[in-house]
């Protein structure tokens, strides 16, 4: 096994061309399991915790970049107030030292349907930047999830940033689990509000193959919710948004939790996650 | 490959290391460090827990390679001599937190992690930040008292 050091983003590029068997390591809280444990035996490790294009985060215009090294500890401390879903999300990854190394460009690339940067990056609509010595492309976040840790990059790419717009409206994110700390999510839910624009963003995690959004449940929202009045959030209303986002998710048996408790769970995480969210639409 | 880290203030260089092992397994079984003990090796228990760069990580989940020319600290680095422990591990052999005393090293840097950090925690916050690290004896209560004991030494040899 190869392992390798690159110290810019021009020569991590041209190693993953000549080499896409090599897999690429950040946080290592993902790849390192398979390592330890027998599971993979890549031919090279491509190292990109030398690399500086790709540490921390900028704006411009209202978008967030977070570059693909920038770890979940350094999104709660730096983006909270910007990215509150995203935020809120990083905080019940793992534990602290899991925190301090794993990045949300480190669960796309692990493509698994439970990583918990998915449901927020999909309900605020974020895009990934991906790119290769041939160019560079953005996806829209429900484009790059193609199956169970099967993602649209491609052998010669790698994720360079994530770009998620600055929070327009309340954000929350809640989870299912045996425990709050250490916990792979039963099941997981993230509802963005855009006050602008009175849209509702959506994102299923554990829910079907690939995270996804609940779209039906999202255009009714948008629709039904009294925007203007800022009326109490009515009961009727919240269950409904419940049952599509519940008739939204494909989930199955396993391990963590059967198929019919997680659309029982998702169906209660978005009530619950919109009422708190509509509270602090109401109230600001 | 070679490697060359910095471990407990002093510079080591490791012959032959394979591209997939660990930082922990180069500490253990290459550096006689053991420390640092291996339990899970997927970042579940702690009990590897060492300062890389300054940051709190599970030496299990980085890559050995990915220490080339950083600082490691480990549990062996934390106090000021030989022969001498640092207040923290005081406090844990005050407060009789120490059972079977193999998740200990990982619960003491984690301790030292957040006393250094917030002299002041909240039991709120103290077990948020031990959350990644397993006792199998159940100690936590005892463990709960000898962080706030360290939190307590702290600020008074501070002040």
């Amino acid at each position: 096994m190869e392992f390798y050091r690159p110290t810019s983003w021009r020569e991590a590029l041209e190693i993953r061309a000549a080499q896409p068997d090599a897999l690429p390591i950040t946080g290592g809280t993902d790849v390192m399991v398979e390592l330890n444990f027998d599971r993979a035996r890549p031919a090279a490790l491509l190292d990109l915790t030398g690399v500086p294009e790709i540490t921390g985060w900028s704006e411009r215009e209202g978008q967030i970049q977070i570059g693909a090294s920038m770890s979940y500890t350094a999104i709660i401390a730096e983006l909270a107030d910007r990215l509150p879903c995203l935020a809120l999300a990083a905080r019940t990854v793992g534990s602290p030292q899991i925190r301090n190394r794993g990045t949300a460009a480190g669960n796309l690339g692990a493509g698994s349907p439970a990583g918990d940067s998915h449901p927020p990056l999909l309900a605020t609509g974020a895009k990934v930047h991906l790119e290769s010595v041939r160019g560079s492309r953005e996806l829209s976040i429900d484009q790059f999830y193609l199956g169970v840790k099967r993602t649209a990059l491609e052998p010669d790419e790698l994720i360079r940033s994530i770009e998620v717009p600055a929070a327009r409206g309340p954000q929350q994110f809640a989870k299912i689990g045996t425990r709050n700390a250490m916990v792979i999510a039963v099941c997981s839910f993230a509802i963005a509000l855009d006050a602008g624009s009175r849209t509702v963003g959506t994102g299923l995690g554990s829910a079907a193959p690939t995270p996804r959004q609940a779209t039906d449940a999202q255009d009714f929202l948008a629709e039904a919710l009294p925007w203007a009045d800022r009326d109490p959030l009515a009961e009727e209303l919240a269950n409904r948004f419940g049952e599509l986002v519940a008739a939204a998710a494909v989930p199955i048996d396993d391990v963590r939790g059967s198929a019919r408790y997680r659309r029982h769970a998702l169906a209660v995480l978005a009530r619950r996650t919109l009422g708190w969210a509509w509270e602090e639409y109401r109230c600001a | 490959m070679r490697l060359t880290i910095q471990i407990n203030g002093e510079q080591h260089q490791v012959d032959d290391v394979w591209a997939g092992e660990s930082l922990l397994y180069v500490l253990r079984e290459r550096l006689g460090l053991p420390g640092s003990k291996n339990a899970c090796e997927q970042g579940e228990c702690g009990s590897c827990t060492v300062y890389l760069d300054g940051t709190a990580v599970c030496a299990c989940l980085v890559a050995a390679g990915q220490a080339q020319d950083r600082e490691v600290v480990t549990v062996e680095g934390l106090a000021p001599g030989a022969g001498e422990l640092h207040p923290v591990q005081e406090a844990f052999l005050a407060a009789g937190a120490v059972q079977c005393g193999f998740c200990t090293p990982g619960l003491v840097v984690a301790a030292h992690n957040l006393v250094r950090r917030n002299p002041e925690p909240s039991d709120a916050q103290i077990r948020e930040e031990l959350a990644g690290n397993l006792c199998r004896c159940t100690g936590y209560e005892k463990i709960m008292d000898a962080v706030r004991m360290a939190a307590a030494n702290t600020q008074e040899a501070g002040a």
